[in-house]
């Protein structure tokens, strides 16, 4: 069983971030970089798949500054991932129709596949579109928001949607599946596991190599800025019935929320 | 005429307030409106989407289409906004326009905005801005080489104009797109609750922790009830096992943006603020006066959440259904 599994490192979410003077984007020096956490989602669930098949292999992959995002496969690699293929972007701002494209066109070059997972969301964006417009460039279904993958012959894949409610989607050949929270309990990478995962290979090629260019880009983020301050906070007095009635009169007559 | 096509999603007979959002936008740019129907039954959404401001109605209306399936809504979609002739796509943010659109876009060699704050549209031009970083920034989303500007809005951003009862719009019937076969919709298990979902509710109230137990989470429920609000949880409650992964508000779970958001006994982690912080006004109650929560909230309870919690369903009851 061939398995891609698509990465994304974001900055940590303790991190405090900063506006370049130039509000082009953010202040990258001092954040720190973790995976996307949906990513160790999808991972976990490779990894399963791949071991309940009896064997396989698990391709992890990432579009970024190649000496950065490296970390992120690498973790991957510690976790059990069997090898790894790094874009790098060089410093380019990457939209997500880019990362997709590129992505795509990396797992053509590999050949036959059985799956390509996905985090079903990036925390630093929440853009959620890469896994679906990588199976619109792959000519394949894509299900997001999965809690439940159930392989046999074809797939059983279960996608949560409004209150809890759960579409069931049959999949048959090759698909992507982008991961939720609740589809698994990412493991911890091992110490053995660390070790082996720097002898793994990692294959490197640049943006032009996938046949990607800035040309291609379709939206770019600009303009950065923080949010304005909010005011401080009216602290209410008074006892527990004094206090609610309070709170009704001020979410009707002053935020006139009600 | 530049035009606006407006993706319609409704349940029973209403089309969702996200969706009159967009229409009210779109009514307002002074762009011809196309509005698009997609599933069994929703030609009868058709005139309410008129008096919204749709001057035309796409609709593929097949029994087939009664559960979404990536494959044929991305078809249908696709096929409405070719023929509308619309370089600018508006839909909500829900769970459904989220897997549909990018797909969409990248069929039409467009781009995709999503989860925007911020639409700013005129006859000429569209322009949005979206929360970067669980809030931390904000960025103008522009687009370059897209044909089609698609923009995903969340709802609660934007208001719902007076309906014009007189209103009327012409319909086009569009056939049900062949399925491949690769992907089928198999099954839809309901969920525990039939509310409005959280990511698109105007009002939640959401407990934390400081609940205590299962048992008295519950007591949220009659708040929410007098409210007409949706219960939210924080991670540590749905860890825990008081409510499902569902009802889970932050980082890891939904991120919400009500008119009104209402914390119990959440001490404001800053997971949990990534998935909130968006809201317009938020109360938080805690019997800790110094948790971090109150950073981020417009008013602040201190006390004893079980006496707080009836005392204030007591006053939004006597408020609200007099």
């Amino acid at each position: 069983m061939r398995i891609f599994v698509c990465l994304k490192q974001v900055p940590d979410t303790e991190t405090r971030i900063q506006i370049k003077t130039d509000k082009s984007g953010i202040e990258e020096s001092g954040v720190k970089w973790v995976m996307n956490p949906y990513d160790e989602y999808a991972v976990e669930e490779a990894l399963k798949l791949r071991d309940a098949k009896g064997g396989g292999q698990v391709t992890v992959m990432s579009v970024g500054p190649k000496s950065r995002v490296t970390d992120s496969l690498r973790t991957a690699m510690a976790m059990g991932a069997d090898d790894g293929i790094v874009i790098d972007s060089a410093g380019e701002q990457v939209d997500t129709f880019m990362a997709a494209k590129a992505l795509s066109e990396a797992i053509k070059k590999e050949g036959a596949f059985d799956l390509v997972l996905t985090g079903r969301h990036a925390i630093d964006d929440n853009a959620a579109s890469v896994p679906q417009i990588l199976g619109e460039l792959l000519n394949i279904p894509h299900v997001t928001v999965v809690s439940k993958i159930t392989a046999g012959e074809s797939m059983l894949v279960e996608r949560e949607i409004e209150g809890g409610a759960r579409e069931i989607f049959e999949v048959t050949g090759p698909c992507v599946l982008a991961a939720n929270k609740g589809l698994n309990t990412p493991r911890y990478a091992s110490l053995p596991g660390i070790m082996k995962a720097k002898k793994k290979p990692l294959k490197e090629m640049t943006l032009a190599d996938a046949g990607v260019s800035s040309a291609q880009m379709k939206t770019r983020l600009k303009d950065f800025q923080l949010p304005p301050d909010k005011p401080a906070v009216k602290m209410l007095s008074g006892d527990a019935g004094a206090q609610a009635k309070e709170l009704v009169r001020l979410l009707m007559e002053e935020a006139k929320v009600l | 005429m530049a035009k606006v096509f407006v993706f319609l999603e409704g349940n029973n007979q209403d089309l969702k307030k996200g969706s009159l959002e967009l229409l009210t936008a779109a009514k307002a740019s002074g762009r011809e409106v196309v509005a698009g129907l997609v599933g069994p039954g929703v030609k009868a959404l058709a005139p309410k989407a008129a008096h919204y401001g749709a001057q035309t109605t796409f609709v593929c209306d097949a029994a087939e289409l009664g559960h979404y399936n990536p494959e044929t809504f991305t078809d249908a979609v696709t096929a409405m906004v070719k023929d509308s002739g619309a370089d600018v796509v508006l839909a909500s943010s829900s769970v459904l326009a989220r897997d549909l659109f990018p797909r969409v876009a990248a069929r039409l060699d467009s781009g995709v905005a999503s989860d925007c704050t911020i639409l700013k549209l005129d006859g000429g031009t569209v322009t949005v801005r979206k929360p970067l970083y669980s809030g931390k920034c904000t960025a103008e989303v522009e687009f370059v080489n897209s044909p089609v500007k698609i923009v995903l809005m969340r709802p609660n951003q934007l208001p719902v104009g007076q309906p014009d009862a007189a209103a009327t719009a012409q319909t086009k019937d569009f056939p049900a797109p062949a399925a491949s076969g690769k992907i089928k919709t198999k099954d839809l298990v309901k969920g525990s609750s039939s509310k409005t979902d959280l990511a698109e509710a105007n009002i939640i109230v959401a407990g934390g922790r400081g609940m205590g137990s299962a048992e008295n989470f519950k007591q949220l429920e009659d708040l929410a009830n007098a409210l007409g609000a949706t219960v939210g949880a924080s991670r540590a409650v749905a860890d825990a096992g008081w409510v499902p992964h569902s009802m889970q508000v932050g980082q890891t779970g939904k991120t919400v943006a009500p008119s009104l958001y209402i914390a119990f006994g959440i001490s404001g982690a800053i997971q949990h603020l990534a998935g909130m912080s968006g809201s317009k006004v938020i109360v938080a109650v805690n019997k800790d006066g110094d948790a971090p929560i109150f950073q981020k909230a417009t008013y602040g309870l201190v006390g004893d959440l079980f006496e707080l919690a009836p005392k204030l369903t007591e006053e939004f009851k006597k408020a609200l259904h007099k």
